[in-house]
């Protein structure tokens, strides 16, 4: 049975209300699986030596999802898992993972999830993933995840990932092999408070003809929260990348951008934007003339800057 | 009615840009400012909507002080300012934007109405975000929709015309007719196009930081385009 505050963070962090779904899934609850199902196009096999598992999706499936969330409620966890996905050529899936921890003691919790993607031929993947944080102790709240994506011909991929609260500290770092015609969107979205750190890289390699990438942060950081930004393309040849990196500082919030793009032919195309800074004064004061007080308003900013 | 009562302004380098302003609208008027660019016509509005903290004098509103009040409270008494120069948000949509406005959940068919009144067509830019990705003329378009959905007693527009195309200036103008017929509103327009200055009931000339002419159309106009033949006045257009 599910305590309250796993289905919770269930909620939260994977969108599931309601165990067992239909579809495949997999919960792991403090370094341990808390229930599991595949289905006849979707398999979950643990790994032989516990450390994870093998999720691996027949060619073509179509419309189906997989749920893989991780959560911690207790204090002083530290829990490392590897999911390698293998998803068939054709197959076009939903994955959402997400890791929640509720941390109501003295001691840290720590999830790292290490997660690669093998991406078919001519696949299509939706990725979400979403980490939250919460208790009131004072033990840390640390989620360090890690994406590493190979992406086979003509392949997409794109991954929503979102850390919105309580997060103390986290590193997360992404990698992406491009084949010909690949293409992998990464979409993050980051809210740092209080004292929090958060580090982001990814690094990108176009290595077919016709590969592209697309990477998009938006994040805040508000009170004495440091966030780090990372990123590197590498264009092998006639490829498209693209990054962009925009953020939102606040009381003492302090925000780096370290963008770096190489591109190793001549017809690859690479590009990166990076814009940091305050709220504009005009935007709080445009919707202070529609009748909003200034918190209202930079609240207003703020929600539709990370929707 | 709203009531400006000897109301200067001087900038932080000392620059008098607002002397001694007398200004009386009145309920459900018409009002276009204009005059020289750089004479003072934007500050007012700003003044007006509380952006700008007057250096002297008092803004009454239905026979309340307003001077001291914030943007915020100005709004909810029932001001409303379209700039000049739209801003955009990264993230924020024209629904958004129209629904705070209007401040009330609205139905898109509800939304997309102001949108279609400016010439947009509503399902090609209700759910379109108010960033870069609009031509300023969009932006404009989408100010003034904003700026009609908060439906209150006074509305100031600054420049409502520039960027905005021939073609959707005829429907400018019915716009705000038909603000000014429906809501019974006051509306006070700075502009230098004779259009709009043909629809006013009260014409009031700024320069130089000062009232210089102020009366109905029929009084005002003629100095401003037939004796002052070299169009003094008209610059016209975008700055």
């Amino acid at each position: 049975m599910l305590d309250g505050i796993v289905k919770k963070l269930l909620a939260e962090v994977a969108d599931m209300v309601d165990i067992p779904l239909n579809g495949a899934f997999n919960i792991r609850a403090n370094g341990e699986s808390q229930g599991r199902n595949s289905t006849e196009n979707i398999q979950i096999v643990p790994k032989e030596n516990g450390s994870g598992i093998d999720i691996y999706i027949k060619p073509f499936t179509k419309d189906e999802n997989v749920h893989i969330p991780a959560l911690i409620t207790e204090e002083g966890v530290h829990d490392v898992v590897y999911n390698d996905f293998h998803i068939g050529e054709g197959a076009d899936v939903t994955i959402v993972a997400g890791c929640g921890i509720h941390n109501c003691g003295n001691a840290e919790s720590l999830h790292e999830g290490i997660h690669s993607f093998f991406v078919g031929k001519n696949a299509k993947v939706k990725y979400v993933e979403k980490h939250v944080g919460e208790g009131d102790g004072n033990g840390k709240r640390i989620i360090n995840p890690q994406t590493h994506i190979v992406a086979e011909e003509n392949s997409y991929l794109e991954m929503d990932t979102v850390q919105l609260k309580g997060v103390d500290s986290t590193n997360r770092i992404s990698s992406a092999k491009l084949a010909e015609g690949a293409t992998v969107v990464i979409k993050e979205k980051i809210m740092t408070h209080g004292e929090q750190y958060a580090e982001t890289s990814f690094d990108v390699e176009l290595e077919g003809a016709g590969s592209s990438a697309k990477l998009i942060s938006r994040s805040v950081a508000r009170d004495r929260s440091r966030q780090l930004f990372r990123s590197k393309i590498i264009g092998n040849t006639e490829c498209y990348g693209h990054s962009e990196c925009d953020a939102i500082i606040m009381d003492e919030g302090v925000v780096a951008a370290e963008p770096e793009i190489v591109a190793n032919d001549v017809d690859a195309t690479l590009i990166h934007e990076a814009a940091i800074g305050k709220i504009a004064g005009e935007q709080l004061v445009k919707l202070m003339t529609l009748g909003l007080t200034e918190k209202e308003a930079e609240a207003q900013i703020i929600n539709g800057f990370l929707k | 009615m709203l009531e400006l009562k000897g109301v200067s302004y001087v900038a932080d380098d000392g620059k008098e840009i607002l002397k001694n302003i007398n200004l009386v609208i009145e309920d459900a008027k018409f009002v276009v400012i204009t005059g020289p660019n750089g004479g003072g016509k934007s500050t007012l509005a700003k003044v007006i909507a509380g952006i700008i903290k007057p250096t002297k004098g008092q803004i009454i509103l239905d026979g309340q002080d307003i001077t001291d009040w914030g943007i915020t409270e100005r709004a909810k008494a029932g001001i409303s300012f379209a700039f000049q120069q739209p801003v955009r948000f990264k993230g924020v949509t024209v629904k958004d934007l129209i629904m705070l406005a209007s401040g009330k959940d609205l139905s898109t068919a509800a939304a997309c109405e102001y949108l279609s009144a400016v010439g947009l067509c509503a399902k090609d830019y209700i759910d379109r975000e108010v960033n870069d990705s609009l031509s300023g003329g969009e932006l404009k378009r989408i100010e003034i929709a904003t700026v009609m959905a908060r439906k209150t007693k006074l509305t100031l527009f600054d420049e409502p015309e520039a960027g905005i195309d021939l073609w959707s200036f005829k429907n400018l103008i019915d716009v705000f007719e038909k603000m000014h017929r429906e809501i019974q509103a006051s509306i006070l327009i700075i502009s230098h196009q004779e259009r709009i200055l043909n629809i006013a009931d009260q014409v009031v000339v700024i320069s130089n930081g000062e009232i210089v002419e102020m009366g109905t159309k029929e009084k005002v106009l003629p100095d401003l385009f037939g004796v002052e033949t070299g169009c003094r006045y008209f610059q016209g257009g975008d700055k």
